[in-house]
């Protein structure tokens, strides 16, 4: 089941083609970055929406080129304690200026989806069977202020009160 | 010392709510424990041999004499009446029910104190020297930038799964009490050559499995890119440290598999590549100085230097002399001591400290101290501002509730950690072991001099034996404890690693073999020689003989 | 001492962290000495029995422990084990 940045569960458009299906044309469909290299020509013309799913040890350097041709990137969690997704979330999104859907997918769990929403993830990929037991809309609130910068650009505690301070002529 | 704000106050908050709410779902049975493991341990909560154990981040080892009276109060209220100083500077309740830490969390948090960077992997507590803002040998006083560095690491959404846990320390002095070399980032505070203020940075240190000491990565990083660069070291260890292998996945290992010059070249791309992220993170002037407005040095009275009253009350007290000679250190205000708190009463557990105690130090701390109080991570605690005139009555106060005994860099103040008596890590008993050498050695403990001797109860190391003057680590050989010494290690600048001196003896065995170590030590030793120094000199074949010979 | 060894199932009760033993009938006691004892070969079996509970199981960390018996008393072989069942070793409380 997808859950989007407010916990909401979302129908979920994209088929996720294995490295040896057929995709429909106009099809929305994700595939992996094997199978897109190995077929680049294909996928660059295409004009149905297209979405990558990469593996956790790939540097985001190198899909850095042709991000403005993917309406979606799946990142991968194998375990909820491989926070390798994190770094590359952050690093498509700020660094790269990835500007299409964020997609965290494996073992995501309500307890790490606000730090996967902070490194710049949309949609969330949670398990099905959880899905009713769940308080999502709450996970994404369990704070509102944050020391650090990440890629959700809000202001961080530690400038937001020199900002303050300084504002008040201190 | 820090003070929070409404922020501050605010987070922790949302913290203590999210946990309730965490430990809430977990006792319904909404959580499994693999899925709860990582949550309780990011607010300090382990499971050990007899019940859970709750560790207390004292951030660089500073805390208030409020502080240090909510400690007490949890050990009164929710524990045995007692807490449990460690080596990195924090505490630890070994009796906690975990139906009870959202409310001891929540009493925590009034007085700012939490379980955030206590366990789990990523950030750890952020260690520094003790005798910070009161040793004349610092450049700076290194808090304000710990915490920093502490408030941009709390609950970082990036870097709360690292393959494993991360520990940092910050020096400024030339001696180095913070032992930065053993950490898997260590930052010494220097000025390069125009005056301007920066980080020599050093990556890879760890003791363990697999002790490494830690190499540097820049010479000189300007104060302003610290967190940046930091954040460039953490990226390269978050994507390239090994996930596939628990004892294989510390920053130390990575950095031993690439060598210092690839990992340094990959931080090096890294921190280049940063851009507009290395200006979000730049600190101005500015912030340093808001930061280190809240550890501006107390307003010391005008204290006379005059020795006269001190000298007549040591003529006076051999054992009030023997205290100000090993506890007692100086202080860069005139007329003003630092006073480590010995809490290796010989026969008693090392680091630990009860209720009383520290409702005591607490009261002593806001007389004498300006309310401040540090932990050692040698587990000693540290009254840091203390008049030279008060020095007779505030020893008098601590003599009476066995907090005095004159030890401090002695052979009977040793760093022990818990062990098989409380750990579900241990391999064999450490504090019986602590407990027969701090007794044995004490009636020689003067004439042996400073002498560093460190016990682990297992190969975690804890107990930092392998930066021991003499380290002993705990095994379990056929069923039975067995002891593996370790000869000539130090943790200080010059860092180096113990070596072995023989094969493992069993408990009853271990005060007789260091008796024989030092025998050799004492004989063999040279003016003003320390034992690693007489080690280093004379290498470690005179040592195995000694013990080979007694065997 | 007899050397013949049996099994049990020890674990960590999930609200309060406090060491039990499995009693058999979906019981749990802190007291050793009233663990359900089998034979070696049917450790596997006790295990199984002691894990099936809908969650939230009551304890946690469970464990097959090896030991013996002394006249009356359940005395683990590793001392690990013994410590758990007993307590520190040592007087602690400052």
């Amino acid at each position: 089941m997808l859950l989007d940045r407010n916990g909401t569960l979302r129908p979920d458009r994209w088929r996720h083609l294995a490295d040896d299906e057929a995709a429909i044309d106009g099809e929305a469909v994700t595939v992996s970055l094997a199978r897109w290299r190995a077929e680049s020509a294909r996928w660059s013309d295409r004009s149905a929406p297209l979405g990558l799913r990469l593996a956790n040890d790939v540097p985001p350097a190198e899909i850095a080129n042709a991000l403005d041709r993917l309406a979606l990137i799946v990142l991968d969690f194998p375990r909820f304690t491989d926070g390798r997704a994190y770094t590359q979330a952050r690093l498509l999104r700020e660094r790269y200026g990835f500007a299409g859907e964020l997609r965290a997918a494996g073992n995501v769990l309500r307890d790490q989806l606000l730090f996967m929403a902070r490194c710049g993830f949309d949609t969330f990929e949670v398990d099905a069977m959880r899905a009713q037991a769940e308080d999502w809309p709450r996970a994404f609130r369990e704070f509102d202020l944050f020391y650090q910068p990440a890629a959700d650009r809000r202001e961080p505690i530690l400038w937001r009160r020199l900002r303050l301070r300084q504002s008040a002529g201190g | 010392m820090y003070r929070y704000d409404e922020f501050d106050r605010k987070f922790l908050e949302a913290r203590v709510a999210q946990y309730r709410d965490q430990v809430r779902r977990r006792l319904a049975g909404q959580l499994s424990e693999d899925e709860f493991r990582s949550l309780r341990l990011m607010n300090g909560l382990y499971l050990q041999l007899h019940a859970y154990m709750l560790r207390i981040s004292i951030p660089y080892g500073t805390l208030s004499s409020a502080q240090l009276r909510g400690l007490a109060h949890v050990a009164r209220r929710w524990d045995k009446g007692y807490g449990h100083f460690t080596t990195r500077q924090n505490i630890q309740f070994h009796w906690i029910r975990l139906e009870d830490t959202p409310d001891i969390l929540a009493y925590l948090a009034t007085v700012q104190l939490h379980g955030i960077q206590t366990s789990g992997n990523s950030f750890r507590n952020i260690t520094t020297d003790p005798f910070a803002g009161a040793a004349a040998d610092e450049i700076e006083d290194p808090r304000p930038y710990c915490e920093i560095v502490r408030q941009w690491a709390a609950l970082h959404p990036e870097f709360s799964f690292l393959p494993r846990k991360f520990k940092i320390a910050i020096n400024a002095t030339p001696e180095d009490r913070t032992a930065v070399k053993i950490h898997d980032l260590g930052l010494n505070l220097r000025r390069n050559e125009q005056g301007e203020l920066g980080f020599q940075v050093l990556a890879g240190g760890g003791l363990g499995r697999t002790p490494i000491l830690a190499q540097t990565v820049r010479d000189f990083v300007p104060r302003r890119d610290m967190l940046a660069y930091i954040t460039a070291c953490l990226r390269v260890y978050n994507q390239y440290g090994r996930r596939d292998n628990l004892f294989k996945s510390r920053i130390k290992i990575l950095v031993q598999a690439l060598g210092i010059d690839r990992y340094r070249e990959a931080v090096e791309t890294e921190f280049e590549a940063m851009g507009d992220e290395r200006a979000a993170l730049a600190l101005p002037d500015a912030a340093v100085a808001a930061m280190q407005a809240q550890f501006a040095p107390p307003s010391y009275p005008d204290a006379s230097d005059d020795e006269a009253d001190l000298t007549r009350a040591r003529a006076a007290e051999p054992e009030f002399a023997r205290w100000v000679k090993y506890n007692v250190k100086p202080h860069k205000a005139a007329g003003h001591a630092i006073v480590v708190v010995s809490l290796k009463r010989h026969g008693k557990v090392t680091g630990d400290c009860s209720a009383g105690q520290m409702e005591l130090l607490a009261e002593l701390a806001e007389r004498l101290s300006f309310g401040e109080i540090r932990i050692t991570h040698d587990q000693n605690m540290v009254l840091p501002h203390v008049r030279k005139s008060a020095l007779y009555d505030l020893w008098l106060r601590l003599a009476a509730a066995g907090l005095a005994t004159p030890n401090i860099g002695l052979a009977s103040d040793i760093i022990c950690c818990p062990g098989l008596d409380y750990c579900g890590l241990a391999t064999a008993r450490s504090i019986p072991i602590s407990q027969a050498l701090a007794t044995n050695l004490a009636k020689r403990e003067e004439d042996i001099g400073p002498l560093q001797i460190k016990i682990s109860g297992c190969i975690n190391a804890c107990g930092h034996h392998h930066v021991g003057h003499i380290g002993i680590l705990g095994l379990e050989k056929n069923g039975a404890e067995s002891y593996q010494i370790t000869i000539g290690g130090s943790d200080g600048a010059n860092a180096a690693l113990g070596t072995i001196v023989g094969p493992a003896v069993p408990a009853h065995e271990v005060a007789a073999a260091v008796d024989r170590l030092i025998d050799v030590y004492l004989r063999l030793r040279r003016d003003g020689e320390q034992f690693p120094d007489t080690c280093r000199r004379v290498g470690a074949a005179p040592f195995k003989e000694a013990l080979y010979v007694a065997r | 001492m007899n050397d013949r060894t049996f099994q049990l199932v020890t674990g960590n009760r999930l609200h309060d962290g406090r060491v039990v033993y499995f009693a058999g009938d979906g019981n749990w006691t802190p007291e050793i000495g009233k663990a359900r004892l089998v034979e070696d070969k049917d450790g596997a079996a006790l295990l199984a029995e002691a894990q099936a509970e809908p969650p939230p199981h009551p304890a946690i960390g469970l464990t097959l422990v090896e030991a013996v018996r002394d006249g009356d008393r359940v005395v683990p072989v590793t001392l690990r084990e013994q410590i758990r069942a007993h307590g520190p070793t040592i007087a602690y409380g400052a």
